[in-house]
């Protein structure tokens, strides 16, 4: 790899594991001056490398019932646009958390967000599944979040290092 | 009382001459004054724990009924990816039949190559500091240690002068440990040619402990045994327990030449038999497809490398720029403390545990050693507790 895309991607990597972390440190940790980190951090912001810093919240922890439901969405493509067009008329609805294109029996998969199981299914039978292009849905209401983002929610290991060792 | 006095003094006279000459690790004393609050930088093992998939691996093979004795060799298909590994790594060539041995890690691998090549009176030179077996190893063998000291002007690398000089008629081998515990230094290509000519001119062997070899940070790695003309005469001892986080698994190997690797496995089929296949299964699945969890894990030890380096530096301690392992050696002359007293204050007046250079020989009095293979949180407040404690001393 260039020299320059490895560096840039160590940057991103920590910055992508904790997006906190301040530039003087990540010029610590690698060996670059904090200007050069700023800089590339200036330019993956500018150019949407970096699209959005964000943080990992365990809703359950707070009382607050968040219902989520991943959805699997059939639908007809059309000419010329192919699915970019149906997948943008989803996407927009802000209860819209992701929308993926995937192989495999259905289109689309997508992750909406609700604060009750009733909210989501109006959702789906109002919005989603009158649309045009769609020829079918199956919602899976989901129970439990185990790890997101590469994060375990609720790591069950322990750290079970001796104290010193030589 | 009088009953345990009387078996102490039992147990005394049936201590053997050889046993008598060791004493036990000077890293044991700390587990007797570690409180819940203490951040260590003491410990030699990563803080990894055992990617999933050379874990799952594992159990994998345990539901399969994977459960017996090994060859005393290793299983086939084991010794068969270390060598594969070798080749990929540093062109060299080991025929994993003759000239591989699994081992119960890099530990058991010392103690076999000494037993195996070492007469009573023969000399094995080696550095001051090194890794706390090497000496017992020579020793236990009936050999006699021979000590160079190195120093941090010298980033802690072997002159292959020092060497030469104190070989003599009884000296039968040269055993060395880069990346270095405790010092984190690396050879350069250079000085190991130059240990490799000595070592030629004097017909030695040389045992070469390279478990930390995946562990260097920004300088090219040299294999000993890949030097030309090393191979016929190198010991390489190898391991899994650095490069892929697998301390408790108790696998290593040893590539030699195969008069050598006989020899050791005559020695190991009787005191272990083989190493075990849980850890022989789970170091197979490592070889196959462990390599990008061993890029992962190097890259973020280099990150904590750069930051307790850092670090400890604006503390106002000197240290040299160690480039492997995972261990910072810094001095603390300064300090105008001992090593030992150095540690334990440290422990007690601000919860930071270090392990004191002396244990790893005298040269490396007037150091500490601070392992950076913990969280980055625990590196920044352990940095912050020993420069409160430093600035107090100087
Ligand atoms: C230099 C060195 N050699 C050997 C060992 C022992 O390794 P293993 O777990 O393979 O027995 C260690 C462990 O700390 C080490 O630092």
């Amino acid at each position: 790899m260039e020299a320059k895309a490895k560096t840039m991607k160590n940057v991103l990597k920590i910055l992508e594991k904790d997006a906190r972390t301040p530039p003087e440190k990540i010029a610590t940790m690698t060996g670059l001056s904090r200007d050069e980190v700023a800089n590339i951090i200036a330019q993956a912001e500018k150019d949407k490398t970096i699209v959005k810093y964000k943080t990992i919240v365990d809703w359950s922890r707070m009382g607050d019932d968040q219902v989520m439901a991943l959805i699997e969405v059939k639908t007809v493509p059309r000419r010329d646009v192919g699915f970019d067009a149906i997948a943008e008329r989803i996407y927009s609805f802000p209860q819209v958390h992701s929308v993926y294109l995937v192989s495999g029996t259905y289109d689309l998969q997508i992750q909406v967000v609700g604060k009750t199981i009733q909210e989501i299914g109006e959702f789906v039978s109002e919005k989603l599944s009158t649309l045009d292009s769609i020829q079918g849905t199956v919602t899976h209401f989901l129970l439990k979040k185990y790890k997101e983002d590469g994060e375990v929610l609720h790591p069950g290991e322990k750290n079970n290092r001796l104290v010193a060792s030589p | 009382m009088v009953i345990s006095s009387k078996q102490n003094k039992i147990h005394k006279n049936h201590a053997s001459q050889r046993v008598r000459q060791i004493s036990p690790s000077g890293i044991r004393k700390y587990f007797d004054l570690i409180s819940p609050d203490v951040i260590s930088l003491g410990i030699g093992e990563p803080d990894f724990t055992t990617p999933w998939n050379i874990r799952e691996a594992a159990i994998y093979s345990l539901e399969k009924g994977f459960t017996m004795y090994t060859s005393n060799y290793g299983i086939p298909e084991l010794r068969e990816e270390v060598s594969r590994e070798l080749e990929r790594l540093y062109g060299l060539r080991y025929d994993p039949k003759t000239e591989l041995i699994i081992t119960v890690g890099v530990s058991e691998g010392v103690d076999l190559v000494m037993r195996a090549i070492i007469d009573p009176g023969d000399e094995v030179i080696m550095t001051d500091p090194c890794y706390v077996a090497y000496q017992p190893a020579v020793t236990l063998s009936g050999g006699i240690p021979v000590l160079v000291p190195t120093d941090q002007e010298h980033e802690f690398t072997l002159p292959a002068s020092e060497v030469e000089k104190r070989i003599n008629s009884n000296t039968r081998a040269l055993l060395i440990g880069y990346p270095s515990n405790p010092t984190g230094a690396v050879m350069t290509r250079e000085g190991l040619l130059q240990l490799a000519d000595v070592a030629r001119r004097n017909d030695l062997l040389v045992v070469s402990d390279e478990i930390y070899n995946r562990l260097v940070y920004g300088v090219e790695y040299t294999c000993f045994a890949a030097l030309p003309g090393m191979k016929e005469r190198t010991i390489l001892l190898g391991g899994f327990s650095k490069s892929y986080a697998m301390t408790g698994w108790r696998v290593g190997f040893a590539a030699a030449p195969a008069g050598i690797i006989e020899n050791m496995m005559k020695i190991h089929q009787y005191t272990t038999m083989c190493a075990p296949i849980m850890g022989q299964m789970a170091a197979v699945e490592a070889l196959k497809h462990g390599e990008d969890s061993v890029q992962e894990m190097v890259e973020s030890y280099d990150w904590r490398r750069r930051v307790m380096l850092k670090g400890l530096r604006d503390i106002g301690l000197t240290c040299f720029e160690p480039r492997g392992a995972f261990y910072c050696f810094p001095s603390i002359k300064k300090t105008g403390l001992t090593s030992e007293e150095f540690s334990e204050r440290l422990l007690k007046e601000e919860q930071v545990l270090v392990i004191h250079g002396s244990t790893f020989g005298k040269c490396g009095e007037g150091h500490v050693r601070c392992c950076y293979a913990t969280s980055m949180p625990n590196i920044e407040k352990a940095l912050e507790r020993m420069g409160r404690f430093v600035s107090r001393l100087i």
